[in-house]
């Protein structure tokens, strides 16, 4: 929230560039933090779950009668409901600072569903690397890694608009533009089924190439018969 | 019905990549209701035996039974029938012991009224009823582990793994943890595979030992029994004047074989007989003009097993090749 009060105040004057899609740099920033949030609260949370494993923890659960698939769903379900929560906190505060969803209250509803395909694509990938390597240190080494991305892609400026032709091109290939494009469609331009298609397809690939990793990953680790 | 609480395997082997092997095949029969020790100093393999006993980790080669079910095609049935309490008390800091029994009883299907009254019975077994609904980050090391007792305690198991349960603990915390498991064996018929590096441990509360090193048992029996097979008593002495040591040595050795691991400036002999006469040896002590500053006999005890089948004390033994093994209950790396 602090970046995005930060950008909000400083690139307002962004808006003013032709083309631009709002007068409001708020408005156009606020995909950042759903973004963003979600990222930081699946490494947070899968920090404490590499954790789980150093400490035994993972093998306790491992020793009752629940299947090793269901324990990585309650591990990937926890982060959904933590992204969620953090949703409805960025829509509160940009709705306080007088941001309304061109899309409406749909919108918003289906601002939470988007939420929680992007959080579980972060939490699975994050997952798989707890897993993987059972080390804190290793996942929060992942940050930094997600965070290129980000700043790679889209989230200060419309991707049309990027000058740089090397920057415009990695903001196009970066699956974390369309993330954040398709949640700023739902809070400036209304329903942008182009955009909402490319978001979902781009969080829905993340989630399911991070469930794959992560599951095989998890009967890896937990060898048990 | 009975023969269902025996833990059995034979020639279980397990490997690990780039590393040692680290069980080597062990042959053993736990009968039901027993306690059985399983002693061994750090990186003997005792956890990755129990690893492999509670379906944690397959072994390499060999064959397992735990209650009757094959620990590598029956996992989830072995996993019902057992409990266990490993190494690390792993406990979620932010949870309350209260928290921590009713996630585990959940798990394990139980449900509603029967969840609310049997986290009540453990909590009051194990001393926790009073701290039930604290942080178990404010919990001391015996809390913990007697919580890490509860949990393992909630589907009511027929056969119980403690891997090393009272490393680190007080004496108090430790007798207290021995009484419970003790009761749990004698009242309730609960068959006990506990591992230990303590002696002590393994003399009090086991009915038989099993002594393990590089992966491999090198005895087993009754403590009373593999001391007696052993060795006799052993008698030590200590000059008063350290340049009488090799006069003190001849005298002693008339009586048994000197034998090494006490004091620096001791000389130690086991006895011959095993009733050896302390009487006789002081006087032939004395005979010879010998002063003694000090004068002791060492009943055996499962270290002197271990000496003699190892060539090592127990104690500490393990530490020079901790480091290399230290992983040994980590699966590999995938």
């Amino acid at each position: 929230m602090l970046l995005l009060a930060v950008n909000s105040g400083g690139l307002q004057s962004a808006t003013r560039l032709p083309g631009f899609p709002t007068d409001s740099f708020l408005a156009f920033a606020l995909a950042v933090p759903f973004v963003q949030g979600a990222l930081l609260a699946t490494i947070n949370a899968n920090v404490e779950f590499a954790r789980d494993i150093q400490t035994g923890f993972l093998n306790r659960l491992a020793l009752t009668p629940v299947r090793g698939i269901i324990l990585l769903l309650g591990q990937l379900g926890g982060l959904m409901t933590i992204a969620v929560i953090q949703a409805v906190f960025y829509l509160v505060v940009g709705y306080a600072f007088g941001v309304r969803l061109a899309s409406g209250v749909g919108g918003a509803f289906m601002l939470l569903v988007l939420e929680i395909v992007i959080a579980l694509g972060f939490a699975a990938l994050g997952s798989w690397a707890a897993l993987r390597t059972g080390s804190t240190e290793a996942v929060q080494g992942l940050f930094p890694v997600f965070f290129v991305f980000l700043f790679l892609s889209s989230m200060n400026m419309p991707r049309n608009l990027i000058q740089a032709d090397w920057f415009r091109w990695v903001a196009t290939v970066n699956p974390v533009s369309y993330l954040v494009e398709a949640v700023r469609s739902l809070v400036i331009e209304g329903w942008n089924w182009e955009a909402l298609a490319l978001g979902f397809a781009a969080a829905g690939a993340l989630s399911l190439i991070g469930f794959a990793l992560s599951a095989h990953a998890l009967y890896g680790r937990l060898e048990r018969t | 019905m009975e023969r269902e609480n025996s833990i059995e395997a034979h020639g279980l082997v397990r490997e690990f990549k780039k590393g040692p092997r680290a069980v080597d095949g062990i042959d053993l029969r736990v009968e039901p209701g027993e306690i059985y020790g399983f002693l061994g100093p750090n990186g003997a393999g005792k956890s990755t035996t129990v690893h492999m006993l509670t379906t944690l980790l397959p072994p390499t080669a060999g064959t397992a039974t735990v209650a009757g079910f094959d620990v590598v095609k029956e996992g989830p049935k072995v996993r019902k029938a057992i409990g266990a309490a490993l190494q690390e008390a792993a406990l979620d800091p932010f949870l309350t012991g209260r928290e921590h029994l009713r996630l585990q009883t959940t798990m394990h299907g139980i449900t509603g009224e029967e969840l609310r009254q049997r986290s009540d019975e453990l909590l009051t077994r194990v001393g926790l009823t009073e701290a039930a609904d604290r942080k178990i980050k404010g919990y001391s090391g015996g809390m913990k582990r007697r919580l890490d007792l509860a949990l393992a305690l909630v589907h009511r198991p027929r056969i119980l793994f403690l891997d090393e349960p009272t490393t680190g603990l007080d004496v108090q915390s430790r007798t207290a943890l021995w009484v419970e498991v003790g009761r749990l064996a004698k009242e309730e018929g609960v068959t006990v595979f506990l591992t230990t590096q303590y002696l002590e441990e393994a003399d009090v509360l086991a009915d038989r030992v099993g002594i393990i090193d590089h992966g491999v048992i090198v005895a087993e029996g009754t403590p009373e029994k593999l001391k007696s097979e052993i060795s006799s008593s052993t008698v030590e002495a200590v000059p008063a004047d350290p340049g009488q040591r090799g006069a003190v040595a001849l005298v002693l050795e008339r009586f048994g074989e000197q034998t090494t691991g006490y004091g620096p400036g001791s000389v130690a002999v086991q006895l011959s007989s095993p009733n050896g006469n302390l009487t006789e040896i002081v006087r032939a002590l004395d005979a010879d003009g010998v002063v003694l500053s000090q004068l002791q006999i060492h009943e055996p005890t499962l270290d002197d097993v271990f000496l003699a089948k190892t060539g090592r004390h127990l104690e500490g033994s393990g530490e020079e090749e901790e480091q290399g093994q230290e992983l040994e209950a980590e699966p590999a790396q995938v």
